[in-house]
Order: structure tokens, then sequence, then C-alpha cells
């Protein structure tokens, strides 16, 4: 590589790393005071660029209309910002915190299908910025001018934000909300008012951030979904909450992408994520973050309220239900009845992490997917019979959890969980570039059950044992002394220590059987899907079953199940009747939290009680 | 003179340039009931964390029955016998009484990874026999998030003593109860004592508690142990009423 293309890379690594910074600061601030974690920042990012397109294209300005349309278009994200914060989240700040992540996933959902509602789903070129469109010459080569002026603005923008935060009380409230929540409530601080205008300032840079990104890239429908896990990185990297470090981590990450994609280019997917994981590991706060003050799971207390259980009555009837009605309906629903039993075991797997343990994984995807391609790989390369690759899935899958597990219950709270999304982006990394064995993003295909078990009612009757027999073993080992001393250490891990509890050991063991389960969950849905595919791994496959728990309810280790059904089939039937399913998916899911802010079992639970 | 259950030998601590506990040394025999009384910020609780393994000793000595615990994980140094309850109480708020002793009773017989059998039959009598001998058998079904300030500090004593412990260590187990439910509460603990045999070391700053229930009192103050011996002798002592001056009734 010569020198000049060296620079020339450094430099391109730079400008994204800006736009980067933008939208990762954001996101950072917004989780330092509020403890959310946003899933709709890429969103907001999204709706800017799209608005950009169409203010630059109608404001009847000449040459200032660009620069007029990225204003009023982060403008536009911060109202919308403020609207949400509002509107919705507000409503659920009393529940266990992860019910705000569940609102912005239903916004994810919710803007995905605006934005093609209005824009359509082709990609879009947008206007090159008025003044800087060429290109200027460095060292030989040629290097966009807009490039270069986004290079010296990210910088501005960071003074800006050093002003707000040091030079006004403003800012002094904001800091010292990052590093300890209840001292600002202490203090007398409107707390509802800060979070606002946190929330607005955050979503304005998600949207500065996606309006200047207009004239770099084309615009496209998925560009939500591959800002964020970027942006988590880049927060994770830096420091939750700290601004400088959200700088410094977007630099690192731009640039080592940058060289990523010329010096491994098999690998360049992996390597942000390697960054991450190590950055977790040795330094769980963050290059320039602070240890927390008190140690929280992800999003505070998760289950604050005793074990809701359902009578055994009901559950027989269920039970009765799923073997005696399938026979009796059409193809097409017992397929969805498979896939539901997937999901609904995939669920309760992470049930047992975050509801009984109260370890918040948002990789969870790892062993759905581990244990799919685990039964794939072994079918395509050593033409295993499918019994065999089907039991082989949870192996696989529990392998994986123990080894990367082994990492992940060294840390709490939001680390925990953002150990555990650098570990299956690591292992989507893998599946997705690692060609020649696992055919990429073509996937791999063929991964038919045996012949006497390919008919519908004999597949649904294998995953019925397997899947419901996972569930029931799952919540008979919830109820274990196993289960009770999980629960205790996640009540209290320090009076867990001193009544000789091992915490690290039980809680690995816990990964590890949620891996499994996990496991057998991929292993049923690749035979009855017939074919593997990376996103089996990818984040949406992490975030699904995180919803459907909260939807059911946390504190009800049947509230997995349940919500796992009826996410499915609201999925299932919003897909079959409209183009816009995300939107309706999204729009029910917003209406769900406000009317059961603690899952529906859990609020059933509470009206019972 | 026979070994002692308890041998703590010059331990250090300090927090940046504050030495919370700067070089204690005492021994504690078996079966003796001991106060650690002193005035807050004085280093008892960083002493009481380091002796449970919570927190990392910069330097020094534990011989317990012989054996050295610095070092060892919390875990280990609770099944080794020595017990503890937390000056702030320390519960499973969302576990029934009944389970918070359930869940460490479990421990103690090392089936605390059975992962199949359902816990809701086991270790259920002994359980609720602690309860009941700390006054708490009324309450075994409600969560302990759920509970009254003084019963949760019951439920700690139970917690405490579900391993059989040779060595109790109690961080101030009354604080934030009622007066009259102080002395009630040390009494019972001191009978218990007394009949099982234990060995109790206590933080407290009720002094007539301290005097009727500890055999012997020693003071810190600052991090040192400055007196040591019978009650009667430590209250007459000049340095420890000097340390006291001002606080009124000792109590702080
Ligand atoms: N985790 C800690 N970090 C810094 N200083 C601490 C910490 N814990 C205790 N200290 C300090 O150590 C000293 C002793 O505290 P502590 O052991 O709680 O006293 P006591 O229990 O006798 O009231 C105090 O000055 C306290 O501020
Ligand atoms: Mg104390």
């Amino acid at each position: 590589m010569s020198p000049s293309l060296v620079l020339i890379q450094l430099l391109s690594g730079l400008a994204h790393a800006m736009v980067l910074f933008l939208i990762a600061s954001g996101l950072s601030l917004i989780f330092g005071v509020t403890r959310i974690v946003n899933f709709a920042h890429g969103s907001f990012y999204m709706l800017a660029a799209y608005l950009t397109y169409t203010l630059a294209a109608t404001l009847p300005l000449g040459a200032a209309a660009f620069y007029v349309a990225v204003l009023l278009a982060a403008a536009s994200v911060g109202l919308a910002g403020l609207g949400v914060e509002v509107a919705l989240l507000r409503r659920v700040y009393r529940a266990p915190e992860l019910y705000q992540l569940l609102l912005t996933f239903a916004l994810v959902l919710v803007v995905a299908d605006v934005v093609k509602l209005f824009w359509g789903s082709e990609n879009l070129t947008g206007p090159a910025a008025p003044g800087l469109a060429g290109s200027v010459e460095i060292a030989g080569q040629l290097f966009p001018t807009y490039d270069l002026a986004l290079i010296g603005l990210g910088p501005l923008v960071a003074a800006g934000l050093w002003w707000l935060f040091y030079r006004t009380r403003w800012g002094v409230l904001i800091r010292a909300a990052t590093q300890d929540r209840e001292m600002v409530a202490v203090l007398g601080v409107d707390q509802a008012r800060l979070f606002t205008s946190v929330f607005v300032l955050g979503s304005f840079l998600a949207g500065l951030g996606g309006a200047l990104q207009v004239p770099r890239q084309a615009l496209t429908n998925v560009m939500d979904a591959s800002i964020i896990t970027e942006a988590f990185v880049v927060v994770v990297v830096g420091g939750m909450g700290s601004v400088p470090g959200a700088l410094l981590a977007a630099a690192l990450i731009g640039v080592i992408d940058a060289f990523g994609v010329l010096v491994l280019p098999r690998a360049s997917l992996v390597v942000p994520f390697v960054v991450m994981a190590v950055v977790l590991i040795v330094r769980p706060w963050g290059l320039l973050g602070r240890p927390e003050v008190q140690q929280r799971t992800a999003g505070g207390a998760i289950v604050t309220a005793g074990t809701v259980r359902v009578p055994p009555r009901w559950l027989a009837a269920v039970l009765a239900a799923l073997i005696a009605v399938p026979p009796f309906l059409p193809t097409f629903h017992v397929w969805v009845l498979v896939e539901i039993l997937a999901f609904a075991l995939f669920a309760a797997s992470l049930h047992l992490l975050m509801g009984t343990g109260g370890m918040v994984s948002f990789g969870h995807a790892a062993s759905f997917g581990l244990g799919a391609y685990g039964a794939a790989l072994l079918v395509t390369w050593t033409k295993a019979p499918m019994l065999l690759a089907f039991a082989a899935a949870p192996l696989a899958a529990a392998v994986g959890a123990a080894l990367y597990g082994y990492f992940c219950v060294r840390l709490s709270s939001i680390y925990f969980a953002m150990l555990t999304l650098a570990f299956a982006q690591i292992a989507f990394a893998i599946v997705h570039q690692w060609y020649d064995v696992t055919g990429g993003d073509n996937g791999l295909l063929g991964i038919w059950p045996a012949a006497w078990l390919a008919g519908p009612l004999a597949y649904y009757y294998l995953a019925l044992t397997a899947c419901g027999g996972g569930i029931a073993l799952l919540a008979r080992i919830g109820r274990a002394p196993f289960g009770l001393t999980l629960r205790a250490a996640r009540d209290h891990a320090r009076r867990a220590e001193t009544v000789g509890i091992n915490i690290r050991l039980h809680q690995w063991t816990a990964f590890v059987v949620a891996g499994f389960f996990g496991g057998v969950a991929g292993g049923t849905f690749a035979f009855l899907k017939g074919s593997v595919f990376p996103n089996l791994l990818a984040v949406p496959m992490s975030v699904e079953p995180l919803v459907m728990v909260l939807l059911g309810g946390v504190q009800a280790p049947a509230g997995a199940p349940v919500g796992a059904a009826i996410y499915k089939l609201l999925d299932t039937v919003a897909t079959r009747y409209t183009e816009y399913w995300q939107l309706v998916l999204g729009a029910i899911l917003i209406l769900l939290v406000l009317a059961f802010p603690r899952g529906i079992l859990g609020v059933v639970g509470d009206r019972r009680a | 003179m026979p070994e002692p259950l308890l041998r703590v030998v010059d331990v250090r601590k300090a927090f940046g340039g504050v030495r919370a506990v700067d070089g204690v040394s005492f021994d504690l025999a078996r079966g003796e009931i001991r106060a650690l009384i002193g005035p807050n910020g004085a280093g008892k609780s960083t002493f009481f964390n380091i002796l449970a393994g919570l927190l990392r000793a910069d330097d020094g000595a534990v011989a317990y029955r012989g054996e050295e615990i610095l070092g060892l994980a919390p875990h280990a140094i609770w099944r080794r016998g020595v017990s503890r309850t937390f000056q702030i109480t320390a519960t499973f708020a969302t576990l029934s009484a009944l389970e918070n002793v359930q869940v460490a009773r479990l421990s103690h017989t090392r089936r605390s990874r059975a992962l199949l059998r359902p816990a809701g039959g086991l270790e259920v009598e002994r359980s609720l026999a602690l309860l009941a001998q700390v006054g708490l058998a009324e309450q075994s079904g409600r969560p302990a998030g759920v509970l009254a300030y003084g019963d949760l500090k019951k439920l700690e004593l139970a917690i405490a003593l579900a391993n059989d412990p040779e060595l109790l260590l109690l961080d101030e187990p009354t604080a934030g109860m009622a007066p009259a439910e102080r002395g009630a509460l040390m009494a019972l603990t001191a009978s218990i004592a007394r009949e099982r045999t234990l060995t109790v070391l206590f933080t407290e700053h009720d002094m007539d508690v301290v005097f009727t229930v500890a055999e012997r009192v020693m003071v810190l103050h600052q991090g040192r142990v400055i007196a040591e011996g019978a009650p009667d002798t430590v209250r007459a002592d000049p340095e420890v009423q000097a340390v006291y001056l001002g606080e009124a009734a000792w109590a702080t």
C-alpha cells in the first residue's frame, strides 16, 4: 500500500467517523442520562436522511436549499424525539426500564414502514452539497471535498457539545445525572424535563448525522439497521455517556473500518466487534467512560415483583389443545404453529437468563444461529442423518455459549448485554463471510427432515416434543434449587455470595443451559425452513425473543411462550394482509406496552394478587 | 491457652488516602460474644467486609480455626462456617421469607446447583424452624420486599444461621429498630448463640444493648483498636471516653 493511499484511506475513515460520532454521541447521551437503550436512534438517522433528500429538492432556495434542508431535517427529527419522549416513553418510566426498550423497538418498525410508505423501497441518490461537490487533490490522489468538510465539522460539533456540558448549568446536571441518577433526583431537579431535553438533543444529533450522510451514500430502507449496531459499538468502546469517548471511538472504528476493508476484506465485518469485545473484557466501562457508581442490570431492576405462575389447569388445557387440534388445521397453520413452538422455546431460554437470572442478553441469536448452523453444517458436510444433526444443534449452541459466556458473566448490566451482542455479531460475521464453509449469504440449502418426519403433522409433533419438552424442562429448572438460587443472585448479589453461592459459576451454567435450549429452537427452525441463512444470527434475531419475553411479562416464566405466540401471530397475520406489516406490528406493540406496562402475564398477575 | 477461633494480625485497608482499617490485631476465643464499637466511619463495616471476603485487605493475616482465610472468595469463607449480616439489610426481595432461608440452606447442603428437582419441598422444615426461632414464622410466605424493617433484620439473622455457623459477624444487627425491639432481638441472638455455642462479633451503637449482651468490648477508632476488655473496664477507659466525648449517649 502506497503512503498516499494510506493517507486517503485514513481520511475517508475519518469522514465516516464524523457521521458516526454525531450519531453515537446522541445515543451515548440518551443512555447515560435516561438509561434507555434507544434502538430507534438509527431510525431517526434514516428519517432525517430521507427528509433532507426531499427538502433539498423542494425548497426554492437555490444553492442554500441543501444546507437549510440539513438543519430542518435534523430539527424535525429532534421534534419527533420530543413527541416520542413525551407521548410514549414517559408513560412507562415507572415500569421495569426495559419496557422503554420495547417501545423503541416498536418505533423502529413503525419508522421503517413510514419511510417505505413515503419514499418507496428503491435506493435513492441524494444531491451533492452545493459548493463542496468536487474533489481536491491530496498527495496525488483525489479526495471528495465534502468528506474533507465533514472532517472539519466533527471537531466543531464536539467543541459545541463540550461547551454545552462544561459551561452551562444544564450541562452540569447532565454530567451529574450520567454519573449518578439518584443524586440528581435528590437535588430536586425536574427529572422529566431533563430527560426530555436530553432525548431531544440526542435525536437531533442522530438527525444531523443522517442529514449529512445524504451526499455520501445512497439512501436505503436498511440504513437504520446498519448504523445502529455500529453506533452501539462506538458508544461501548468510547464509554457509555462519554461524548469525548464517542469521538475517540468513532475515529478509531471509522479508521479500522476503512483499513479493514483493504487489509482483511474477508474479515472486515468482524473487526469492529472484536475490538468491542476486547474493550469490554479488558476495560468494561470503555476507553473514556467511568465505572458505574452502582451496579445495575441493563435498564435497571428487571424483575421487581414475585414470580407469577399460571395455574396448572390452564397449562393442561393448552397442552391438550396443542396435541389434539393440529390434525384438523390447514397445513399452513400447522407450519405457523411449528414456528411459534420454536420461538416459544427460544424466548423461554432467554427468559432463564433475563427473567430468572437478571442477565439481559442482546445476543441470544447466537444460540439460535449456532444451533441451526450446527445442524445444517453437519448435514451439508458429513451427510449426517437428520436426527443426529438435530441432536447436534443444542450441543453446538451450548459449546458456543460456554465459550463466550465465560467472558460475559464476568460483566454485569449493560456491559453484559453489549458483550453478548459483540459475540453474536462475531458469529454472524464469521458465518456471513466464510463462504467456503457456510455459503456466506447464500446460506445452506437442502436441510430437510428425514422422510418419515417431513410431513407437516409428523414434523409438528417432533417440534412439539422437542420445543414443548424444552419449555417444560426450562420451567422445571426455574423452580429447582438452581433457579431459586439464580433468582437470589439476581435480587442481591452480595447476599448471595455470602451464603456460599459462586455467582459466576451459577450464571455461567445458566448461560450454557439457555444456549442449549436456544440451540434446540434453532435446530427445529432449520429443518422447518430447509435452509439456514446468516440472518439467523443477526441483531433482529436477538431482539425478537427480547420483545417476546417483555411482551409476555418478565416475571412470569410462562410469559415467554405467550409473548412468542402473540408476537408471531401478529407478525404472520400482518405480513399476510398488508405490505406495511411493520407499521401494523409496531403500532400494536406500542399499544400493548402502554396497556400492559409489565407484560401481559405480569399485569394479569398483579391484578390477581 | 486453647487456640482462638479467630486470630487477626495487623489487617490494613486504605481507600485512597483514608486508612479505614489501620493495623487491627486481636484474638477471638471460641464461644465468646464480643462487641466491636466505635464512632461512624471508624472502619467497622470495612473490617467485616474484609473478614467475609467482600473486600481485599492491603495487608495482614486472618486465621480462622488455624487456617488463613484472607483472600478467599466470600462463598469459600462462608463454607468454612463464617456467616454475616449486613448493616444495610440484604435479603432477596422477590423471594418469600421462607425461600430466602431455603436458598441459604440449599447452598449449605450443596444442592444449589440441582437442576431438575423442585425446590419447593426441600429444606422446608429446617428453614421454617429457623424462621420460627427468630420470630418470623407468620411471615414465611411473604416476599422479603414487603416485610417491615425489623422483620428484615430478623430474616437476615435467620439467613445467617442457615449454615450452622461457628462464627457470626453481625454488622449493626439492630440499626433502625425501635429501642424496645433492639434489646429483645439481641437477647434472642445471645440466647441462640449460647445454645449453639456460637462465637459472635457484632457492631452496635446502642450502648445499653452492648453492655447487656457483650462479654467483651473492643473499641475501634480511625481504623485502630484503642481498647479491649470487659465492658466496665472499657467504659472507664479515658481514651475511649475522649473518643466518644460529645457524641450523645455514644449513639450516632
Ligand atoms: N468503598 C469505599 N470507598 C472509599 N471509602 C470508603 C469505602 N468504604 C468505606 N470507606 C471509608 O472508610 C472509612 C470507614 O468506613 P466504615 O467501615 O463504613 O465505618 P463504620 O462501619 O465503622 O461506620 C470511612 O471513612 C469511609 O468513608
Ligand atoms: Mg458501618
